[in-house]
């Protein structure tokens, strides 16, 4: 049945939603295969119950907790966001989640604190990905603290009203809308706040085509193709790629002064 | 060639050609997934390089046969059907390409000097042009054997260069680039097989053709 949700928050894009089977069937996510449809086929069988989530470092309120707790300490929004991938596509997906700044109030980084660093599951057993290799396992990724701060930051853990599938993330997922894609670490179990730059997977795979920042930016292209372009899955032809995915009106000042060549 | 392997040469020229039609028909009837484009283009890339390393596989195959005591007339002829359509997928895996960044030919050139996997790609296709002329059933004979085969050795250029395309555009997993590297490598050794007198002698017999 099509969508009933309206999506009309201050947040929300006015774009269309794209097809749920190409939310959920065009996905990657390495711990469960390198293909776009292996993680729709691998990752049914994670099991995402229970699950706890470790929050450490520089925070005054430390603890292991439960999803289910966790997510049930804040109301629930629906959040229709671009995604824009690294690769050159973009899908239109309708989010259900916190801010994440809703968390860290709640546990209390300290003056420290100036980055948030992000660590998925890593289990062999479950993920095929994991068991081959291919990137450094587990997946780390990090925002610098008004990055995770900015409201629409989000972490989310369903996918228009429903659960999250597990080939989108679940339990747990950041969701990042300026930034490409491979920011938004799936399957999270810790969340570290440190003063320093945690270094993120993909950054330390290939330092000068995956910086930390990552912000969506079609004037600084990949150093083997072009970021001034995208194909919105689903459509035929190319589309220009906005500044900060069209986010620029909300996140551009967190980057004042900053030489985005050189942190990209 | 002894009617007993005729169907080879038939058989490899449908083989080769009957990929293209299925991928047309996917495309129309939507079954090549989300990113159908992209699809089409990584599958025709792939079977340009499978084709031309197949046509390389031709004659490191006759002299193994030779070394064991076997004469084989087949991957002779096979080699220029499997090198001629691997040659086709390399067009249509440009034409592709073209189509998926849209017009302004301007815009590819600045593209194709500026990144080194599409300079490769592009250097590739280029050279196997003066391969694609020089195959007609005549060319050898105008020729002559001597020059025809140090023009013809430029395949292996073209498919190390086709490897290095493959493996630059792939974001991460090397596995299939690593595989197809190690096939070009192998057969490049193969290519230093002593030959056997008798296969030394039919060759020189071809210079005088």
């Amino acid at each position: 049945a099509p969508s009933k949700k309206i999506y009309q928050g201050p947040y929300d894009t006015s774009e269309p939603m794209s097809a749920l089977e190409d939310i959920t069937g065009y996905n990657n996510y390495y711990e469960f295969g390198v293909e776009k449809s292996d993680p729709a086929r691998n990752a049914g069988k994670l099991k995402t119950r229970p699950w706890s989530v470790v929050i450490d470092g520089m925070v005054k309120k430390p603890q292991t907790v439960d999803i289910d707790t966790l997510q049930s300490w804040f109301p629930l929004e629906d959040r229709l966001y671009r995604m824009r991938c690294v690769e050159g596509w973009s899908l239109v997906i309708p989010w259900m989640g916190f801010p994440l700044a809703a968390l860290l109030r709640r546990i209390e980084p300290t003056s420290k604190a100036r980055y948030v660093k992000f660590t998925a599951l890593a289990d062999p057993k479950q993920m095929p990905g994991v068991k081959a290799g291919v990137l450094d396992w587990p997946y780390v990724e990090g925002l610098r603290l008004d990055e995770a701060m900015h409201p629409l930051t989000l972490l989310a853990v369903g996918l228009e009203g429903k659960i999250l599938p597990n080939q989108n993330g679940a339990p747990l997922r950041l969701v990042v809308p300026w930034k490409y894609g491979f920011k938004n670490i799936k399957a999270i179990t810790r969340i570290t706040l440190t003063d320093k730059q945690p270094t993120t997977t993909w950054s330390l795979i290939a330092p000068d085509e995956y910086g930390f920042y990552a912000n969506v930016n079609p004037k600084v292209d990949h150093p083997r193709w072009s970021q001034a372009t995208e194909r919105r899955i689903g459509e035929l032809a190319r589309r220009p790629t906005l500044p900060f995915n069209g986010y620029a009106e909300e996140v551009a000042h967190l980057y004042k002064g900053m030489d985005l060549r050189r942190y990209f | 060639m002894p009617a007993r392997t005729a169907w080879v040469s038939y058989a490899a020229t449908l083989g080769a050609l009957l990929p293209l039609p299925v991928l047309f028909y996917d495309f129309w009837t939507g079954q090549l997934g989300a990113n159908p484009l992209q699809r089409a283009e990584q599958q025709t890339g792939l079977l340009a390089l499978v084709l031309l390393l197949l046509s390389l596989a031709c004659t490191p195959l006759r002299l193994l046969a030779s070394r064991l005591g076997t004469r084989l007339l087949w991957p002779a002829r096979v080699r220029k059907t499997l090198g001629l359509t691997g040659a086709l997928y390399a067009l249509v895996h440009l034409g592709i390409y073209l189509l998926d960044r849209g017009p302004g030919l301007l815009d590819f050139l600045q593209d194709a000097l500026k990144r080194p996997y599409i300079t490769v790609g592009l250097t590739a296709l280029l050279l196997l042009i003066p391969l694609v002329l020089t195959s007609r059933k005549d060319s050898v004979r105008k020729m002559g054997f001597v020059r025809w085969q140090a023009l013809h050795r430029l395949t292996y250029l073209v498919g190390a260069l086709g490897v290095l395309h493959f493996w630059w555009s792939v974001k991460k997993d090397h596995t299939e680039s690593l595989m197809a590297a190690g096939v070009l490598l192998v057969l490049f050794a193969l290519r230093f097989l002593k030959k056997t007198p008798q296969l030394k002698k039919q060759q020189e017999e071809k210079k005088f053709l």
